[in-house]
């Protein structure tokens, strides 16, 4: 490499810099919180502060236990200092009572919050036709639409509410996707949850609206440990997307939810994330850890079809998943991850073929720029009873300037000779030359970065909901800002 | 149209063009010859704006505006094209989608609005035909897994587009077979006016018998060594360049 192109690349990494954490705002509002670190005695609070069943109670300690007695993954192709677990706060509360449907009565402090972050909780949503779930830190503190949705059979509420009010549905499927033991953040979120969405859409109903949930960490030193758990009932079908952001902080926040999806027979489940999760500064400073586990189960003619857009966090762990346990059911997967500056991504899907005729789509678009470390890991497993079932993987990578990284761990396992899989992968760069050709037909650079970046994932974009595919073009557009000379 | 004068320019402290002195009229077709590192492509990159390169003295006029002053996108603009020797693949942008961002950004530029999409589909029809390319060729992405002759017909595709006042075709005749040589060069002999220059970058006399020069320069160790007629393509062809550049290596030593 000449100087002159090293003298680009620290300018690059210059102007990264420059284009700031849009969300990185604090909200000052009173709030409960206990003392940090972790132990019997914290679950017991945690869980009597919610008021819970003795059930969940004993649900909570169980997963306690088999914390107790498991370690930390050490396979993804990340490096972190692993978080001292007695350094976290596991619950915070903003003081004001949680308001439901009367959301003129809300903290104006909280108000702020949510105008900051561009939702509007109240007739814009109608117009824009969502009902929205707001988890702050570890509550939820608004849901909007519980009418409407009511009026179908369709519950969407907190799931500390779900507990409470729905307690043989919860009783019914918590942990029936993801164990509790299933791994060392799976167990840490079933042992700690404060709170998080639970929707349930009765036998043939269509939900009428998109479900959203809007996560946001607040309290400095907390951890958030959301649970969402989705049942998609026979012949029904959903849209839910869910949003996160967090204050720009020194220290690394920790999140760690575990996300369920249950589709029975013939229903029809769209998982949607746009996580923009701090990712830290341009020297890798601060930023939230995400170790999040997502699955679903598919019976029967069923679908689930996971979109994320990732963006935000200094560490991504994440690998959205579909057991394909019914025949012809289908599992989908679309993602983009970017990764910029020092931010590290480990992130893809595992699809599990059990029964016959079962089909996955899995397409993954990678783009690392600054000196990130972006990584595709996937498993297609294809089990000796899906008989003629199909798989088609796509994983991308998008390099930009060439001190990132980008790597893909594809695992495939096939136990079936009628099974059909597919897997193919590029890797394209964008450099100086790119740029410069572009400019050279009068396309200035920052637009046609947003150009190529777009282009590049619109097979995933036109996954999303209109509305949000919006917001998630121009959230890619601001997180690459500067990011080739 | 364009007019150069004492350019001076390289990278770092490598002085690569060491004076050039150019003036091209409109109407006018110039041909730049010399052997490899003579500073050719060079000088299609200071022109097109390529930050790598600094220039250190000179001028260079187009139509009464600084070039030097302006962004790569900015002589763009004002109708300065540059027929890439090595055109690049750029992964997500369809050859059309391309092409429409880059007509609507010059036209955003003169405060236009965006080209209505039958004309603009019309003007491809067209163009596409003067230089034989297929239809489907528009959803490609831009350049990817392109042929070196696809690549050369897209870039010539583009000029045809975007209709420049002054082109510069570095080396487009390089890795070309007769048949599209011909075909890109009788393109290129369509989209000339007596309104646009053309300034062609050349190893070989062989594109020149289908882009015939008013002009014919040598370019030499940073510098134009000799200037001629089309004859003096001929005369090269012949004798090659050792008789000029050792006279000039001589003359500057």
């Amino acid at each position: 490499m000449s100087a002159k192109q090293k003298q680009t690349e620290e300018q690059l990494l210059n102007e990264v810099t420059s284009s700031e954490y849009k969300y990185g705002f604090t909200t000052d509002i009173e709030s409960d919180t206990i003392p940090k670190g972790l132990s019997e005695e914290v679950v017991r609070i945690i869980s009597a502060k919610k008021n819970e069943p003795e059930w969940m109670l004993d649900y909570r300690l169980k997963a306690y236990k088999a914390w107790l007695e498991m370690e930390e993954p050490e396979w993804a192709n990340i490096k972190y200092t692993k978080p001292n677990y007695q350094e976290i706060i596991y619950y915070s509360a903003p003081k004001q009572k949680p308001v439901l449907d009367s959301l003129d009565d809300l903290d104006p402090e909280m108000k702020k919050m949510f105008d900051k972050l561009g939702i509007s909780i109240d007739e814009q949503n109608k117009l824009a036709n969502v009902a929205v779930d707001i988890v702050m830190d570890s509550v939820s503190v608004a849901t909007s639409f519980k009418e409407t949705l009511a009026e179908k059979g369709i519950i969407f509420c907190p799931i500390s509410d779900a507990i409470q009010e729905h307690p043989e549905l919860v009783k019914k499927y918590l942990g029936t996707v993801v164990p509790a033991r299933d791994n060392f953040f799976s167990a840490l979120n079933s042992a700690v949850f404060s709170d998080g969405s639970f929707c349930y859409i009765p036998k043939g109903v269509k939900c009428p609206m998109e479900l959203s949930t809007y996560f946001r960490i607040n309290e400095a030193g907390t951890g958030q440990f959301e649970r969402t758990l989705l049942i998609a009932d026979e012949g029904s079908q959903v849209s839910y997307l869910e949003g996160c952001t967090a204050p720009m902080r020194d220290e690394n926040q920790l999140h760690a939810a575990v996300v369920e999806l249950i589709a029975m027979d013939d229903a029809d489940i769209k998982y949607s994330t746009v996580q923009n999760w701090y990712p830290g500064n341009a020297e890798g400073v601060g930023g939230v850890f995400n170790f999040v586990t997502k699955r679903g189960i598919c019976y029967k003619n069923a679908k689930i079809s996971w979109t994320q857009v990732e963006t935000g966090s200094a560490i991504t762990w994440k690998y959205p998943s579909c057991i394909l346990k019914g025949d012809n059911s289908i599992g989908e997967f679309f993602s983009v991850a970017v990764t910029n500056n020092f931010q590290q991504a480990d992130t893809g899907t595992k699809m599990i073929h059990l029964g016959k005729n079962t089909k996955s789509t899995i397409i993954a678009k990678g783009i690392s720029a600054g000196n990130s470390n972006g990584n595709y890991r996937g498993l297609v497993r294809i089990t000796k009873g899906a008989t003629n079932s199909r798989n088609f993987s796509q994983c991308d990578s998008l390099l930009m300037g060439d001190k990132c990284g980008s790597h893909t761990f594809p695992y495939i396992e096939v136990k079936n000779n009628s099974s059909k899989v597919e897997h193919e992968a590029t890797t394209s760069k964008i450099g100086e030359d790119q740029i410069f050709y572009c400019n050279q037909r009068g396309i200035g650079t920052e637009e046609a970065i947003a150009l190529i970046v777009n282009g590049y994932c619109k097979d995933v974009l036109s996954q999303l909901p209109m509305e949000f595919a919006v917001e998630a073009k121009k959230l890619l557009e601001i997180s690459l800002e500067g990011s080739v000379g | 149209m364009i007019s150069i004068k004492n350019l001076k320019a390289g990278i770092e402290d490598n002085l690569i063009l060491k004076g050039i002195n150019l003036e091209v009229k409109a109407g006018e077709v110039h041909a730049i010859m010399g052997p490899n590192g003579s500073g050719k492509s060079t000088l299609a990159c200071v022109i097109a704006g390529k930050e790598d390169y600094q220039v250190q003295e000179g001028t260079i006029d187009f139509e009464g505006e600084d070039l030097l002053e302006l962004s790569p996108e900015e002589r763009a603009h004002i109708g300065v094209f540059l027929s890439f020797q090595y055109p690049v693949e750029i992964p997500g942008i369809s050859v059309s989608n391309f092409i429409k961002t880059s007509i609507n950004e010059r036209r955003k530029a003169k405060e236009l609005d965006p080209i209505p999409a039958p004309e603009l589909l019309k003007m491809m029809r067209e163009k596409m035909e003067l230089l034989n390319i297929k239809k489907g060729y528009l959803s490609r992405n831009m350049n990817e897994g392109f042929s070196g002759g696809e690549k050369k017909r897209n870039e010539i595709f583009q000029m045809a587009m975007l209709e420049p006042k002054l082109a510069i075709l570095d080396e487009t005749d390089s890795g070309l077979d007769i048949d599209t040589l011909r075909i890109v060069a009788n393109g290129v002999n369509k989209i000339k006016t007596k309104d646009n220059a053309i300034i062609v970058i050349t190893h070989y006399q062989r594109l020149l018998d289908y882009i015939v020069p008013d002009f014919v320069h040598v370019l030499h160790n940073g510098r134009i060594i000799k200037s001629g007629s089309k004859e003096l393509a001929h005369e090269l062809e012949e004798k090659g360049y050792d008789w000029i550049t050792k006279e000039a290596d001589k003359k500057w030593a």
